[in-house]
């Protein structure tokens, strides 16, 4: 049944509305970050300006953020692949044998504060002299990364028939053979889901980074901290960080926006 | 299974004549696959969490301060009677953190729910819709704090200007007293309704559409059938929003810290349990109180995911 008139106009009304609410902020934060400070403090340049990439000069070149950026894919990426290679069998254990204990010790890494996590951590670490390294920071990040796996994998596996391994077994593969050739391959898009979540959160984690990383191991968003001041706040500078940072992050997910959704929505309707 | 379809441990490459060579790994690798495959991921979560959350409960139990390596002494539950009589910091931060949590979920799910059923039926332009709602949620949350920042600065934010153009008066947002912490739950409600939409329109496109047929058959007006039709059938789903979004509400920092900084502003304003816990290990290295504070929140949070499950479960059918 086709939806009548007025309600029609009503949704497409209402739906400007939502869409204005969430892009509005995120064009704002991205046009500042293209204004002089002179033109932020000045409201009445609020929406003409003369754009400048000053900020941008600042944050790429004299705040360092290009090794930042550098550091923040780096953990991103080696978080995501060690997750994933423990992650994607152990799903398929926990989906194939029904392991519902086992998979709520790993879903507990959900749950647990991450400040409990991190005095112990950072105890242990300090003393193995590993604390500012990346090798901390990619095991921490790892902890948000193979609960996400897990979880999103398993729903993937038992949404896939048992019945093609079946007949690979009967025609003499063995059953990590069959796991190898026919699961996995099939398999591919849960595990790309998987993987860029995994990504974005690595990406998007901050506390654990805010702890564990130095100087050299500084990932983006504690950087961005370096633009505000106890006196004063570099606006500009700030909001081009900002954008630096939720950039990249936003247009990888519009490239692979179905498997985003699928991974955010995994397990919500099997009720 | 394997009771039933015994393996055979040949692979096609491996003819039958060098089967002793790779058989004996490769029997016991079938044979135990189901440990060899989930240990090692179990093993990494079992070692990064039963240790730290085993000595976060001792520390609870001791006076330990200042360096992580200092010497320290176990004094009983002297820090929980600290804690649960401390109605300065502690017990503020767990209303903070209730209050937060309460009204972030209420706005969220209201409104990601009428948003989900707008975006239910196919419509024209639906492609971009869909790209506004999954921008928020995947912008780096400290950026977006950042973003906020600016917007609500009472002297340069746009939020005040807008106020001003329909005539109302600069507010203090995030710097004043009383204001910061409902400015933080709008900011949390701005960048995760979005998450709620998404998980109830995938259990709305999963409802079958028969019942909704039949109640409008029946005659049944478009506010009764979402009462008594769609609604009842999505509760599952629901629930399923409000665990996932509520574990993380309750644990929420990132926006906090980055919009109000060290101990939730000068006067604690947006101090949740977290923030709490955090200040107390890494700004004054108190960490036998911080891990009092995180042994009872770690329990709020169990607490509150097992009645969650448990009204799921009692959903379910």
């Amino acid at each position: 049944m086709k939806p009548s008139k007025p309600y029609r106009v009503f949704r497409n009304s209402a739906l400007v509305v939502v869409v204005f609410a969430l892009m509005a902020p995120l064009l704002w934060m991205i046009a500042a970050s293209f204004k002089t400070n002179v033109d932020i403090y000045d409201t009445a340049k609020a929406f003409v300006f003369s754009p400048s990439l000053k900020n941008y000069e600042t944050v790429l070149q004299q705040a360092n953020y290009l090794e930042f950026i550098g550091n923040s894919l780096w953990v991103a990426f080696a978080a995501t692949t060690l997750s994933l290679l423990l992650g994607v069998p152990a799903a398929y254990s926990m989906s194939r044998f029904n392991m519902k204990k086992s998979a709520l010790v790993v879903l507990m890494a959900r749950v647990i504060p991450g400040v409990s996590l991190l005095v112990p951590w950072y105890y242990v670490f300090s003393n193995l002299k590993l604390v500012g390294g990346f090798s901390v920071l990619i095991l921490s990040h790892m902890f948000v990364s193979l609960p996400l796996i897990v979880y999103i994998m398993m729903g993937y596996f038992d949404g896939l028939p048992t019945e093609l391994e079946e007949a690979a077994l009967v025609d003499g593969l063995t059953h990590i053979g069959a796991f190898r050739r026919i699961t996995l391959p099939l398999s591919v898009p849960g595990v790309a889901t998987a993987g860029i979540l995994s990504f974005i959160f690595s990406w998007n984690n901050f506390m654990f980074a805010l702890v564990l990383s130095g100087a050299d191991t500084k990932t983006l968003p504690v950087a961005i901290f370096d633009f505000v001041g106890y006196a004063s706040i570099d606006w500009g500078g700030l909001m081009a960080a900002a954008t630096v940072v939720t950039l990249p992050i936003m247009l990888i997910a519009l490239f692979v926006q179905k498997y985003v959704v699928s991974g955010l929505t995994a397990g919500a309707t099997k009720g | 299974m394997s009771a039933v379809l015994t393996p055979r441990t040949d692979s096609p490459e491996a003819p039958a004549a060098s089967v002793d060579t790779t058989s004996a790994w490769s029997r016991w690798a079938n044979e135990h696959r189901k440990w060899l495959f989930a240990a090692p991921a179990m093993a990494f979560v079992a070692v990064l969490i039963i240790f730290p959350v085993a000595w976060t409960g001792y520390l609870s139990l001791t006076d330990a301060e200042g360096s992580v390596r200092a010497e320290s002494e176990f004094i009983g539950f002297q820090n929980y009677l600290d804690v649960l009589t401390d109605t300065d910091r502690f017990w503020p931060a767990v209303w903070r953190t209730v209050l937060f949590t309460g009204v972030v979920l209420f706005f969220e799910v209201i409104l990601g729910m009428a948003i989900a059923l707008l975006l239910w039926r196919p419509f024209r332009g639906e492609k971009w819709v869909r790209v506004a709602i999954l921008l928020p949620l995947v912008a780096t949350p400290v950026a977006v704090g950042m973003m906020w920042r600016l917007i609500f600065d009472p002297n340069i934010g746009m939020a005040n200007q807008l106020l001003g153009w329909i005539g109302i008066g600069p507010q203090p947002w995030l710097a004043g007293q009383h204001s910061a912490l409902p400015t933080t739950m709008f900011i949390d409600i701005w960048q995760w309704t979005p998450m709620v939409v998404l998980i109830l329109l995938a259990g709305l496109t999963s409802l079958s559409e028969e019942p909704q047929e039949a109640a409008r058959i029946d005659g049944a007006s478009s506010w009764q059938r979402f009462r008594h039709v769609t609604l009842p059938l999505l509760m599952p789903t629901v629930i399923v929003a409000i665990l996932l979004r509520g574990i993380d509400a309750l644990k929420t920092f990132d926006i906090l810290y980055a919009t109000k900084g060290r101990g939730g502003g000068s006067f604690h304003e947006v101090e949740t349990l977290n923030v709490y816990a955090y200040g107390l290990s890494f700004d004054y290295n108190d960490y036998g109180v911080s891990s009092t504070v995180l042994i009872i929140f770690f329990l709020i949070i169990i607490g509150v995911m097992w009645a969650l499950t448990y009204r799921k479960k009692g959903l379910g059918r």
